[in-house]
C-alpha cells in the first residue's frame, strides 16, 4: 500500500510537471488572442477550484460563498494600488493574509454548523459582502474601479500590448495550488482533513483536532482564492462588486471540481480544462443572439454530467485503473 | 411581505426542508408560475386570482415531472450525493432561464390590470395593499394545509419515513418515488400559489427567481429544517426584520439585516428556531 501510495504520489507529480512544461510552450503555437484570453481563464478557475476543493472537497465543509475572498483579493490589490499607490504584488499577499484572516474569523462560528446550515451561512456572508461593497462609496461602490494604465511593466504587473504575462501568472498560480494540493494530501493535516469529511466525531476522538484542521483548510483555501482574485483584478483592469463578489463566482469556483472530481487532486484541473472552453465557446458561438441559447446548453450539461458521473470526470479513469488492478 | 416570503418558502419547505433535497431551481419554478399567470392573463383575460388553481395544478404535474425525470438520478448518486443534487438542480435552474430567456424574451412584463392590483383596503385606519393581504391570506392557508398534510395524514408519514429511512418504507410496500414525486408536485404546486399572487404584482423576467430564492433557503433554514411551523415563523421574521432594516438603512442594504439576523439565530441554535434535523 505504502510503496504504491508513494509511486502514485511520483507519477503525479511527473505527470503534473509535464503538463506545465507544455503550457508554458502553448504560447509558441498559440497567437490568437481569443484563445490565448480562454487559457488565461481556464488556468485561473483551475486555480482557483484546486484552492475551493481544499477546504469544500479534502475537509469536506461545502463553502458556496468563495467570492467573499475572491472579492478581497481583488479590492485589496486594487484599492491598495488606486489610493495608496502600493505595488500589485504586495497587495496581492495583503489581500492573500486579510482573506485567510477573515477566513478564520468566520470559521470559528461557522464550523459548529452542519449542513445546508453551513452552505447557506457561507451564501449569506458572501452576498453580506457583496452588498456592503456594493453601498461603500471610497471602494467605489456599485460603480467599481478602473484600474489607471500606467504602461506595461511586471513591477506594476499590467500589461496591455500583450496577454502572455497574464498568461504565465495564470500558470504559475494554477501550479502553487495544484502542488500545495499535492503537498498537504500526504501531509498530516491532508489526513486530518479527510477524517474530518468522514466522521468528525471518530476523528475527534482519535486525538485530531477538528476545529484546528478546519481552521487550516479554511485559512489555505481563502488565500490562495484572494491571489486569484487579485491577479484577476489586474487582468480586467476594472472591478465592480457584482463582476468580483457575485453567487455567480462561488458557484462558478466550485464547478470544475465538482465535474471533475470533487476532494481529488486532478478533479478541479480536469474539470476546468473541460469546463471554461465549454462555456466561453458556447458564449461566443450561440450567445451573441441574446436569447439564452447558450444558457440552454450550459445548464443542459451541467444537469447531464452531474447526473451522469456523480464522482466527477476523474472517476473515469480510476474506474478503468481499478478494473486493471483486479485483473 | 414576510408571510409572502413564507408562501415562497413554504414549497421549499416541503422539498429542501422535509424530503431533504437540495432545490437550487426554487426561484426558476417560481418564475415559471409568474409567467404561467402572466400568459393565462395575456391570453385568455384570466385573473390572476381565478388561474392561481390552475397554475398551482400546472406546477404540480411540473414539478413531478422534474423529480422523475432528473431530481430522482441525482438522488441516485452514493457519493457525495448534496454536492451532486445542487449542481443537477443549479444546472437545472440555468437552463430554465435561458428557456425563458429563448421562448419569452428578457423583457419585463406586467399585468396592468387585476382585480386587486394597485387597490388598497382600510382595517381600522391602516391601509393595506390588496395583493399583500390575499397574499397573507393565502400563505396561512397554505401552511395550514401544509402542517395538516404532514402531520395528519398517511401520506405525510410517508413523506417523513422515506426520508428517514427509503429502504425500510419499500419493505413496508411505500414506492419512494411515487411518495418523493408527490411531495415535488405538491412543492411546485404551493410556489405555483405564490408566483399567481406575486405576478399581479411584481415585474415578470427570466431573473426575476433568483432574487427571491436566496430569501427563501433563509427562510427555511431560519426556521429549521424538517418544520413546517419554522417556515413559516422564518417568512413572518424575515418580512419584519427586512421591513424594520429599511427604516434603519439606506434599501440597497435592506437584505443585510435578513443575513445577520440568520446568521446571530445559527450561532445561538444551529439547527434553527425549530428545527429537528
Amino acid at each position: 500500500m505504502d510503496k504504491t501510495f508513494a509511486a502514485r504520489r511520483r507519477r503525479d507529480l511527473i505527470i503534473a510537471a509535464v503538463l506545465a512544461g507544455l503550457a508554458a510552450l502553448a504560447p509558441l503555437f498559440i497567437k490568437d488572442v481569443y484563445v490565448q484570453n480562454i487559457l488565461i481563464l481556464t488556468l485561473m478557475y483551475a486555480a482557483l477550484s484546486q484552492s475551493w476543493n481544499i477546504l469544500s472537497g479534502y475537509c469536506g465543509q461545502i463553502s458556496l460563498g468563495h467570492a467573499l475572498y475572491f472579492g478581497i483579493g481583488a479590492y485589496t490589490t486594487e484599492l491598495l494600488f488606486t489610493k495608496f499607490g502600493v505595488l500589485p504584488w504586495f497587495g496581492m499577499l495583503a489581500g492573500g493574509v486579510i482573506a485567510a484572516i477573515i477566513a478564520m474569523g468566520l470559521g470559528y462560528p461557522f464550523f459548529r454548523l452542519r449542513g445546508h446550515y453551513f452552505v447557506i451561512a457561507t451564501i449569506v456572508i458572501a452576498e453580506i459582502g457583496l452588498l456592503l461593497f456594493q453601498n461603500w462609496e471610497w471602494a467605489g461602490a456599485a460603480m467599481g474601479i478602473t484600474i489607471p494604465v500606467r504602461g506595461d511593466s511586471w513591477l506594476k504587473f499590467q500589461f496591455m500590448r500583450s496577454k502572455l504575462p497574464y498568461f504565465y501568472f495564470a500558470l504559475v498560480l494554477c501550479s502553487l495550488a495544484w502542488f500545495v494540493t499535492w503537498w498537504l494530501e500526504d501531509s498530516k493535516w491532508g489526513f486530518w482533513w479527510r477524517a474530518v469529511k468522514d466522521n468528525p466525531e471518530a476523528a475527534e476522538s482519535l486525538g485530531v483536532v477538528v476545529f484546528n484542521s478546519k481552521m487550516g483548510a479554511a485559512a489555505v483555501s481563502a488565500f490562495l482564492v484572494a491571489i486569484g482574485g487579485a491577479f484577476y483584478a489586474q487582468f480586467l483592469a476594472y472591478i465592480d462588486p457584482e463582476s468580483v463578489m457575485g453567487f455567480q463566482f462561488s458557484l462558478l469556483m466550485a464547478l470544475p471540481a465538482v465535474l471533475g472530481g470533487i476532494g481529488t487532486l486532478w478533479g478541479p484541473v480536469l474539470g476546468a480544462a473541460i469546463l471554461i472552453p465549454m462555456t466561453e465557446l458556447t458564449r461566443s458561438y450561440i450567445g451573441g443572439s441574446g436569447r439564452g441559447v447558450d444558457l440552454i446548453v450550459y445548464g443542459a450539461l451541467i444537469v447531464a454530467i452531474s447526473l451522469a458521473l456523480p464522482q466527477g470526470l476523474v472517476s473515469l479513469f480510476s474506474r478503468t485503473k481499478a478494473k486493471g488492478a483486479t485483473r | 411581505m414576510g408571510l409572502l416570503y413564507g408562501l415562497i418558502a413554504v414549497g421549499l419547505a416541503l422539498i429542501f426542508g422535509l424530503m431533504d433535497v437540495t432545490n437550487f431551481a426554487h426561484g426558476e419554478f417560481l418564475m415559471i408560475a409568474m409567467y404561467l399567470s402572466f400568459f393565462l392573463f395575456a391570453f385568455f383575460a384570466i385573473d390572476p386570482l381565478l388561474s392561481a388553481p390552475l397554475v398551482a395544478a400546472a406546477m404540480f404535474v411540473f414539478g413531478a415531472v422534474v423529480y422523475l425525470l432528473i431530481v430522482r438520478f441525482a438522488m441516485r448518486a452514493k457519493a457525495n450525493a448534496g454536492m451532486v443534487q445542487i449542481f443537477t438542480t443549479f444546472g437545472l435552474a440555468i437552463l430554465m432561464r435561458g428557456l425563458a430567456q429563448f421562448f419569452f424574451t428578457p423583457d419585463y412584463r406586467s399585468i396592468p390590470q387585476s382585480w386587486v392590483g394597485g387597490k388598497t383596503i382600510s382595517i381600522g385606519g391602516i391601509f393595506l395593499p390588496e395583493p399583500q393581504l390575499i397574499g397573507a391570506l393565502v400563505s396561512i392557508a397554505a401552511f395550514a394545509g401544509l402542517y395538516f398534510f404532514i402531520h395528519r395524514t398517511d401520506f405525510g408519514r410517508a413523506l417523513e419515513a422515506t426520508r428517514e429511512d427509503p429502504g425500510a418504507v419499500a419493505l413496508v410496500g411505500i414506492d419512494k418515488n411515487r411518495v418523493f414525486a408527490f411531495g415535488w408536485g405538491l412543492g411546485a404546486a404551493l410556489v405555483g400559489l405564490a408566483g399567481a399572487i406575486m405576478a399581479v404584482f411584481f415585474y415578470i423576467y427570466p431573473d426575476v427567481g433568483a432574487s427571491f430564492a436566496l430569501i427563501a433557503y433563509v427562510t427555511v433554514a431560519l426556521g429549521g429544517f424538517g418544520s413546517v411551523f419554522g417556515a413559516f415563523a422564518g417568512g413572518i421574521i424575515v418580512g419584519l426584520v427586512e421591513a424594520t432594516t429599511a427604516l434603519l438603512l439606506p434599501p440597497s442594504l435592506k437584505s443585510v439585516g435578513i443575513y445577520a439576523v440568520y446568521l446571530l439565530v445559527v450561532f445561538i441554535r444551529p439547527r434553527g428556531l425549530f428545527g429537528s434535523m
